[in-house]
């Protein structure tokens, strides 16, 4: 009786030191990552990161038509993928439901919102790329915008599900009809976890390197034209990562450091917007 | 990328919706009809003082641009719902278009032959797809236990007031770019497993008879297992949040009669947690397998991208997504491009077969949390 009863508790004491040591462990290899990166980061920041564009090896410059890349190719492919994410995640939670197509529609975004980004990169390729002859940033656009849509729908699906179904109710009763039902009721009282939904897409899309290798490609100067190649920060930190020439090294760290601050600012605002909204 | 609602909330919110769904448009019509009758009485009375007709028109035309509104607005929102499979079903018919060249002049070949040569255009797909499942399943051993220890520590050994900063903390981490976690393997991990870890592998290794081979070769930093390093690292903060969410499904009445009836810790987790959760754990599972698969930035910088399968791990190889990243943009030659277009579609297949089983799952505890 006494063994049976130590031999549970030697299980429970290993299992639970496993436990320990694996959450430890793990943590401790993330914050490795953050430290280096910090560290490594902040040895290169200075104004010339926004001030100068990306250098030729072996001199000196900044990073600010990457910055500015990303920060226009971001900004419109939200803007072009937000709003349609926005409907087709209202299709699924106020009109269609239960319906097949809305069924369908939700099992596939929710595999567009995992699959391999390089292979959006591929098709956005051969739809624009190839018939344009030649890389642009708006290929590069549609490329995140349609990283942005599945992320999009989700938040907003799952958003207005949460709205009580008796402000609807309440809505319908005065005689709205159900497009300003979903509009000017629903729309509102979901309005936090709509903004979180755009922010956490923002925050996805800002990194994402695979898709704008083939589409926006990359460029070492300073350009606004849509219709031409378009530096982005993750781009130019892929190109610079692997040179074998210091400045440009130092330059990866940098904007790997300023990537990595902008998602976290913006995932840990999304978090506070619907953390405050779900108290109230 | 998860989001952060609880699928319990999703489901509880579905069927607190699903006794609303069909009624309030029966309820908005008859309701809308007695309104009207009460406004015409109203209007009986008003009648003294303005003549009835103007308002009734406007009113009338009022409703009509309500209902344009209502009518365009629903079919909007259809039409977008429908964008999302036109996507889907755009990107399969892109990927199968352009490998076509390719499909056409390997033929099954394409999937058993190692050579890859752009300069006599003999293409094969076995390196690629041999470095993508060895990388992925290594990673896999490594993240899984220790991502199911750390979700087990946060939703049962984890003192009260660390567990939100903790699990916020693992959750912003699963959110970090992949290109950051290529940087840091490339610039700290590689150089450190090339000076330190690969040598004494080695060393140890030698005599052994499986092991020497698995681990030969002089040092080089970058290989097959640096890479899976660095996808363990990635994917484990993904599985950790995934599995917590899943473990925080199970009803606290059912630990808590388990602890009642004098379960360890460890038994309320092995014979509660685990059976009641199986599912949606497979499903988070499977589901850090289709990122692992698809990952493409960690893996480019640190694979070493060599055409070839080596019996050891410590060898550079290439997975599909290293490959495609690496040469597309200087692929010359209509069959190249393709070959490599052709990778995105087996990569596209492969992804899409092991996310459709982690859905699957995952809605499979879904309905029984509902």
């Amino acid at each position: 009786m006494m063994s049976l009863y130590s031999s549970r508790r030697r299980a429970n004491a290993i299992a639970t030191t496993l436990c320990w040591g694996g959450a430890i462990f793990g943590l401790a290899w993330l914050l490795l990552i953050l430290g280096t990166l910090v560290f490594e980061g902040l040895r290169g920041l200075s104004l010339d990161v926004f001030t100068q564009t990306t250098p030729p090896p072996g001199s000196a410059g900044g990073l600010l038509n990457a910055i500015a890349g990303s920060l226009v190719m971001t900004t419109l492919g939200v803007a072009l993928g937000a709003p349609l994410g926005v409907l087709a995640g209202t299709y699924l939670a106020e009109y269609g439901r239960y319906t097949k197509l809305a069924l369908v529609v939700r099992f596939i975004n929710d595999i567009l919102l995992s699959a391999p980004s390089i292979v959006v990169g591929l098709f956005v390729y051969t739809v624009m790329v190839a018939q344009m002859g030649h890389f642009s940033a708006i290929s590069g656009v549609v490329a995140l915008a349609m990283l942005v849509i599945p992320v999009v729908v989700r938040t907003t699906e799952d958003m207005l599900l949460l709205v009580p179904a008796s402000l609807r109710e309440a809505s319908a009763a005065l005689g709205l009809p159900r497009a300003h039902v979903v509009t000017r009721v629903a729309y509102r009282a979901a309005k936090a976890g709509l903004v979180t939904g755009v922010l956490l897409a923002v925050a996805r899309v800002s990194g994402e390197t695979a898709p704008l290798l083939f589409t926006a490609l990359n460029n070492q100067f300073w350009s606004t034209d849509l219709n031409a190649p378009m530096a982005s920060l993750p781009v130019v930190i892929f190109q610079f990562a692997l040179s074998p020439y210091k400045d440009w090294r130092q330059l990866a760290w940098t904007g790997a450091l300023l990537i990595t601050v902008a998602v976290l600012v913006l995932s840990v605002a999304a978090r506070a917007i619907s953390h405050r909204k779900s108290q109230t | 990328m998860e989001l952060p609602i609880g699928d319990r909330r999703t489901a509880v919110a579905r069927r607190n919706g699903a006794a609303a769904g069909a009624p309030p448009t029966m309820t908005t019509e008859k309701i809308a009809e007695r309104t009207r009758d009460k406004e015409r009485n109203v209007s009986d009375i008003a009648l003294d003082e303005a003549p009835a007709r103007p308002i009734v028109g406007a009113r009338a035309r009022a409703l009509a641009r309500l209902g344009w509104f209502d009518a365009i607005f629903r079919e909007a929102t259809r039409a977008a719902a429908f964008v999302v499979l036109l996507l889907l079903g755009g990107v399969i018919l892109s990927l199968v278009h352009g490998s076509m060249p390719a499909i056409r002049a390997f033929g099954l070949d394409f999937l058993t032959t190692q050579s890859w040569n752009p300069v006599t255009e003999r293409f094969g797909a076995l390196a690629p797809v041999y470095g993508t499942i060895v990388t992925s399943f290594i990673a896999m051993t490594i993240a899984v236990p220790i991502g199911l220890g750390v979700a087990v520590f946060l939703t049962e050994l984890c003192p009260h007031p660390l567990r939100r900063p903790i699990g916020t903390a693992i959750e912003l981490l699963a959110g970090i770019p992949s290109i950051i976690y290529g940087v840091w393997g490339l610039f700290v991990l590689a150089p450190f497993l090339q000076k330190y870890v690969q040598p004494a592998i080695i060393s140890a290794a030698k005599g052994v008879p499986l092991l020497s081979s698995l681990f030969a070769g002089p040092p080089y930093g970058v290989g097959v297992l640096t890479a899976s390093f660095i996808l363990a690292i990635m994917v484990l903060p993904f599985i950790a949040s995934v599995s917590r969410d899943v473990f925080e499904t199970v009803p606290p009445v059912l630990k808590e009669a388990a602890s009642g009836v004098g379960c360890t810790t460890w038994e309320v987790v092995r014979y509660v947690v685990v059976p009641y959760t199986r599912v949606g754990v497979i499903g988070g599972v499977m589901l850090g397998l289709g990122r692992a698969l698809g990952e493409t930035m960690a893996v480019t910088f640190v694979i070493g991208n060599a055409h070839k399968i080596s019996n050891s791990l410590l060898a550079p190889g290439t997975t599909i997504s290293a490959t495609i990243a690496n040469e597309f943009t200087e692929a010359v030659g209509d069959l190249y491009t393709s070959a490599l277009v052709e990778l995105g579609l087996i990569l596209f297949a492969i992804t899409f077969v092991v996310l459709a089983i982690a859905r699957l799952m995952l809605m499979r505890l879904e309905h029984k949390g509902a």
